[in-house]
């Protein structure tokens, strides 16, 4: 076994080297083609051509129609290779393309993501992977099914997986469809798609085993590219190419740049005029109808005023569009106007302090953000460890203890790009405080202009004051500009611009697969065949599981294209859900022997039920408003849903009788990686 | 199966690397998060330390406790004998 495991692994080895080798000599043969005239618009279709064949070819290859290699790749997958797959099952569209723009906008109240996004790990390194690869079954559910004795606790589980799950997939189905419609230029609906091919020409024949080898490519490339683009900009920058052993000097400049930026006459004229907007808009929001029938009644005496005078085509085109674009009813015209009130409030204020934690303007409101940063990073934690697409690819190691050095890698290899993101971030600050503010407009480097004319949301300039200059707050920035506009920033071809749409088209497809695979499993594995036919063949539940993938993957997409909420709300959601419907279950289950089924139930209804409460009642989108407890922001409501999960599963438990002596034994099991004359819980 | 007094042991121990462990994640994350104000006054490499904490040291932090942990509970299993064998 040991042997045929080693001459696995080299081969891997092997082949994901020689991989690794063309993928790279593809990217410099595109280079070579860029040079000779190939046009952008083709680098964009070779690499989505490209990178699709190339995990759809892996997908097929990985075919399987055996029970074992479906849901849990054979379990013969190395650590380290492991470690790979959940790097890039873990790394999604926010990460790759959104999370260094959020850390350029929030300066150190943005790590938050940073540190909870990795530390959770040791969460799931300490308390729950070694302990579930030893029980060694398909799903999450599995364990709670079999620890709580029923399946009453493996249909709440159910429950939660699919709801986490499903929040987090439509967010990996949105990204890949705004990068494959803004590289290729197809529609958002169709790019949603193409998309939503590309995941399931890798997962749909081969499962789980499909899914491990396609995101061990895709993390390759994502990782590539994410680097490249760093690593030259900080050469241009610090000479050095390692930008996050040097970042804290540029760091020192962009602090440095802030104070002067806030001291300057002319920027603060600017903010004033933000400032003068910003209160205009109030007054507004205070006459509400007034100022809806004035704004649109002075939008069409505008549009007449210029059809009459038969002025320029376009110029009657924009009134047009001003006034069809106008807000039909009153509550939309407010949330309109209350959005360019919070813009043009935030654009009055001298620049954040990159550097400085919790910046407020009072004792209190620094008070409040340093709670909502701990808070988030607890939830971010908590939710790592309880995400069971996370989770689930432990059960795929070859035993307990190749299962604790594959956390290690997780970790390692999401590290890597996660110590990178905020040296970006300081990065690109300085390149925009230095170069950009205080340009002539007309000056500006070719990138600002090039993006501005693609998209107004992620990067628009407007001379409030006239002057033909450039200051801070005429700049308006959309967080995926940081690396979108990174490679030519630094200069680099447009290639490396191809490349980056590639690595975030890899990150969002690769964790869009591990969770379609999550839900399609839940209801394939725990609901049909472990309770309503447990005599099904397993051709028969392999089969089943294929096209309930088909049909998940179809409903998410649909979600999709109707654009719901916003992105990061959905992520974050998703995190708070998993956090209290499955962490205390999950580490009192293992750590606990006292904790009963009906302890587990309640406890994981009550803190699902708490965290969904929550988010409901302080959400904008719900409409609902409540006042925040202790000001926590609703995205964090596992704040109070995991504590309310513990507590109430301890105190259930001790009011029920104690578990049954096998369930007993069953924790026993899963604490010893090897015991003599153990009982086998593995699944096959 | 009937658990031994070492097997017990063994769990005893497992439970204090842990809890040790999960000490040095604690005082990394929420302790030193607490403290970020007053930490952002010392300056190391150019970084205030609150921030090169969050973005890199309590990083490289979780990735040693991970690392620590797989090293220290494979030797663990071993002297037990609840190593899984080949």
């Amino acid at each position: 076994m040991a042997t045929v495991q080693k001459t696995f692994t080299q081969q891997l080895t092997k082949y994901y080297a020689f991989y690794t080798g063309g993928f790279i000599l593809f990217v410099i043969l595109l280079a070579i083609a860029e040079q000779m005239g190939l046009p952008r618009r083709y680098i964009g279709y070779v690499f989505l051509l490209a990178t699709i064949g190339l995990y759809a070819g892996i997908g097929v290859m990985s075919r399987t129609a055996d029970v074992t290699e479906y849901y849990v790749a054979g379990r013969r997958v190395p650590a380290f290779f492991n470690g790979m797959a959940t790097g890039a099952d873990w790394m999604s569209a926010a990460s790759f393309i959104g999370m260094a723009g959020g850390l350029y906008l929030q300066g150190f109240d943005g790590l938050a993501f940073i540190m909870g996004w990795t530390g959770g790990y040791c969460l799931v390194a300490l308390l729950l992977a070694p302990y579930l690869r030893k029980f060694g079954q398909f799903t999450i559910p599995d364990f709670l099914g079999a620890r709580y004795d029923g399946n009453f606790p493996r249909m709440v589980g159910v429950i939660a997986a699919i709801l986490a799950s499903f929040v987090y997939v439509v967010a990996q189905i949105y990204g890949v469809g705004l990068i494959t419609s803004r590289f290729t230029g197809l529609e958002f609906g169709i790019g949603v798609f193409v998309g939503l091919a590309g995941i399931l020409v890798c997962s749909f024949l081969g499962g789980m085993r499909a899914v491990t080898w396609t995101q061990v490519a895709q993390y390759i490339i994502l990782i590539i590219a994410y680097m490249i683009p760093v690593v030259m900009l900080s050469v241009k920058f610090t000479g050095v190419p390692v930008p996050q052993a040097v970042y804290g000097g540029v760091l020192q400049k962009v602090t440095e740049r802030e104070k002067q930026i806030a001291a300057d006459p002319t920027e603060q004229a600017v903010r004033e005029l933000f400032k003068q907007k910003a209160e205009a808009i109030d007054a507004k929001l205070k006459d509400l109808t007034a100022a809806y029938e004035a704004d649109k009644a002075a939008l069409m005496q505008k549009r007449e005023s210029l059809e009459a005078a038969a002025a320029p085509e376009d110029q009657i085109q924009a009134a047009r569009k001003a006034v069809d674009e106008f807000p039909t009813t009153i509550d939309a015209y407010k949330a309109k106007l209350a959005a360019d009130q919070g813009a043009a409030a935030g654009k009055a204020a001298p620049p954040r302090p990159h550097a400085t934690p919790f910046p407020g303007k009072d004792e209190k409101a620094r008070d409040a953000a340093r709670r909502n940063f701990l808070a988030l990073v607890f939830c971010l934690m908590i939710g790592t460890a309880a995400l069971p697409h996370i989770l689930m690819r432990y059960y795929t190691t070859p035993s307990v203890s190749e299962a604790r050095k594959s956390v290690f890698w997780s970790l390692f290899f999401i590290f890597l790009l996660y110590f990178t993101a905020p040296a970006l971030a300081v990065l690109v600050k300085f390149e925009i405080y230095t170069n950009l503010v205080g340009s002539h407009i007309a000056d500006l480097p070719s990138w600002v202009q090039s993006w501005a004319s693609v998209d107004k949301t992620l990067l628009s300039i407007t001379d409030i004051n006239g002057d033909d200059i450039l200051q801070l707050p005429e700049l308006t920035l959309g967080q995926d500009i940081v690396v979108l506009a990174t490679p030519e920033i630094a200069g680099l071809p447009y290639v490396i611009s191809g490349l980056v749409a590639a690595g975030g088209l890899a990150a969002a497809l690769s964790t869009a697969d591990g969770l379609l695979l999550t839900i399609a499993n839940a209801l394939s594995h725990d609901v049909y065949y472990k309770m309503l036919d447990p005599n099904a063949s397993t051709q028969r539940r392999v089969t089943i599981s294929k096209i309930l993938l088909l049909v998940v993957a179809a409903i998410a997409a649909y979600v999709t294209s109707l654009k719901p909420g916003n992105i990061l709300f959905l992520v974050g959601a998703a995190f708070s859900i998993a956090a209290a419907a499955f962490f205390p279950a999950l580490v009192l289950g293992i750590f606990w022997k006292r904790a009963t089924k009906w302890g587990a139930v309640a406890g994981m209804v009550a803190g699902l039920g708490v965290c969904l409460w929550y988010m409901v009642t302080r959400y904008p989108f719900f409409g609902i408003n409540a006042p925040k407890i202790w000001e926590i922001d609703p995205i964090s409501s596992a704040t109070f849903g995991v504590p309310v999960g513990f507590a109430v599963i301890i105190v259930v438990s001790l009011l029920t009788p104690q578990p049954r002596r096998e369930l007993q034994e069953l924790v026993e099991h899963v604490r010893y990686p090897h015991l003599r004359g153990d009982i086998d819980t593995q699944a096959t | 199966m009937q658990l031994t007094e070492k097997h017990r042991e063994y769990w005893r121990r497992n439970l204090i690397i842990t809890a040790v462990l999960l000490l040095v994640w604690f005082v990394v994350t929420f302790v030193m998060g607490y403290f970020a104000i007053p930490l952002a006054e010392i300056t190391v490499f150019g970084w205030p330390l609150s921030f090169y904490m969050a973005a890199q040291g309590s990083l490289i932090v979780y990735v040693l406790i991970i690392w620590y942990y797989a090293r220290r509970m494979d030797r663990l299993d071993r002297e037990y004998n609840v190593a899984e064998g080949d």
